[in-house]
């Protein structure tokens, strides 16, 4: 298990196809919470949560039941590649989903050497064990597109596209 | 007559949107155990996870999916039962809405595809009614979650189009969309019909029983080269590598118009949440 404070000082370290179990803290957001925050950025208004050194999980999750737990596995983050160039140029350095990215994602990725993970899809029971909190911060009326502060713990993920821009879609097949 | 009340269709509704949502079909679930001895590494523990996931979901009543998807209800009404003091959609959808509320259930559906304002409630489903004989009301439920959904695709060949470029045509739909859409994949593919059947055809027919076998021995033998042509892609469990990219391909065809030949490909993830019930 290794914490994503500790990812950011060693991000070389991590390598395309390496499996590990993080924790960390986690902003949730999808297509429509993408578009809120470039608008923020166009008008320089104020940010719901710092980008500098965050890290994305592209989830919308359930609400919490009454024993404190939600599904909250990821969604396609092939939706979110028209938004990532600006995202990382304002500091984020993880990015959490499913699937392959644009060229242009995988090159920006490597420029602004952040990583990429990728967890499983539809094993969101599972990964809603890994949530040790959740709060809601901003763009409540988007619903399960709001921004959430997730505070997970063990998350099984996978580098999927490293700081070096290799990629794990990209292997011969 | 016989007379099939309000509270029983949205009793029942209401049920099966906790039911598929926490309970993977069984056949779905043994499918995908058999396919772990296939694969190694990444491949192999995607798998496992998803295995994992499933007991979690069923013990502990958790989404098996956040994405608790857009519910398709297919609704076999029997000429014999009487339902003349309702509106049977509302009493579907009003099932959904509670269904999805009561269980905590993600509302994922919005009013308008443009103006996109959330209806909070997952409703209106996607229901398709058709008459049928007898005294009983036959609902088959899925829950579709939105990734794979976009994954699908049809396309309308013409009458001179070989099985060769049909083939191709359901292939490189795996290959190019659903590689994202979270496989181990189900492949639903209509022939046949128009264009506004050919979709439906693709869509109900992944209610069959992953392992039964086509009750048309043509379709049966396509079905086994589709599935053997998708595995050899090393797409994989969530498109890792590896040599399980699907665990069944369903074929269903109808007849067709003498200029026509509509084919629709189905993309349903490994979270096939489906169920049916007889009332």
């Amino acid at each position: 298990m290794i914490y994503l404070q500790d990812l950011l000082l060693d991000i070389k370290s991590l390598k395309v196809g390496t499996r590990l179990h993080i924790s960390g803290v986690l902003y949730t957001a999808r297509d429509a919470a993408h578009k809120r925050i470039i608008n923020i950025l166009d008008n320089k208004k104020h940010l719901p949560f710092q980008l500098n050194n965050a890290a994305i999980y592209y989830c919308g999750p359930t609400p919490v039941n009454k024993n404190g737990l939600c599904a909250c596995g990821p969604t396609t983050s092939a939706r979110m590649d028209l938004f990532t160039p600006r995202i990382l140029s304002e500091g984020v350095k993880f990015l959490i989903g499913k699937g392959a990215r644009s060229d242009t994602v995988v090159n920006i990725i490597h420029k602004m050497s952040a990583v990429y993970f990728i967890a499983t899809g539809g094993i969101a029971a599972l990964l809603s064990t890994t949530i040790k909190r959740i709060d809601l911060i901003a763009f409540k009326d988007l619903g399960p597109e709001a921004i959430y502060r997730l505070e997970i713990y063990n998350m099984p993920l996978i580098v999927a596209i490293d700081s070096f821009g290799n990629n794990i879609f990209n292997k011969k097949r | 007559m016989r007379e099939i009340k309000f509270k029983t269709i949205v009793d029942s509704i209401v049920q099966l949107c906790a039911d598929v949502n926490y309970v993977l079909p069984t056949d779905v679930l043994i499918a995908l155990k058999k396919s772990i001895i296939f694969e190694k590494s990444l491949a192999r523990t995607i798998l496992e996870e998803i295995v994992e996931n499933a007991n979690i979901a069923r013990n502990k009543q958790i989404p098996l999916c956040q994405d608790t998807g857009v519910v398709n209800i297919f609704v076999e009404i029997g000429n014999e039962v009487s339902i003349r003091n309702y509106n049977i959609y509302n009493a579907i959808n009003y099932g959904v809405g509670l269904g999805y509320k009561e269980h905590y259930l993600r509302k994922s559906i919005v009013c308008d595809p443009i103006r996109r304002v959330n209806t909070n409630d997952n409703t209106p489903a996607n229901i398709y009614l058709s008459l049928v004989a007898g005294d009983k009301i036959k609902i088959s439920f899925l829950a579709k979650g939105g990734g794979s959904d976009n994954a699908c695709a049809a396309k309308m060949f013409t009458p001179s189009s070989k099985w060769i470029d049909i083939k191709k045509f359901i292939v490189n739909v795996v290959a190019s969309n659903g590689r994202n859409a979270c496989p181990p994949l189900i492949i639903g593919v209509g022939i046949g019909g128009s264009f506004a059947t050919v979709n439906h055809l693709a869509s109900y027919t992944i209610f069959r029983t992953i392992g039964s076998k086509n009750e048309n021995s043509f379709y049966r033998e396509k079905e086994k080269e589709l599935l053997t042509e998708i595995n050899n892609l090393n797409i994989g469990p969530m498109n890792v590598g590896g040599k399980t990219t699907a665990l069944a391909v369903f074929i269903k065809a109808n007849q067709t118009h003498i200029a026509s030949l509509p084919v629709a490909v189905n993309i349903q993830c490994h979270s096939c949440r489906r169920k049916t019930v007889i009332i």
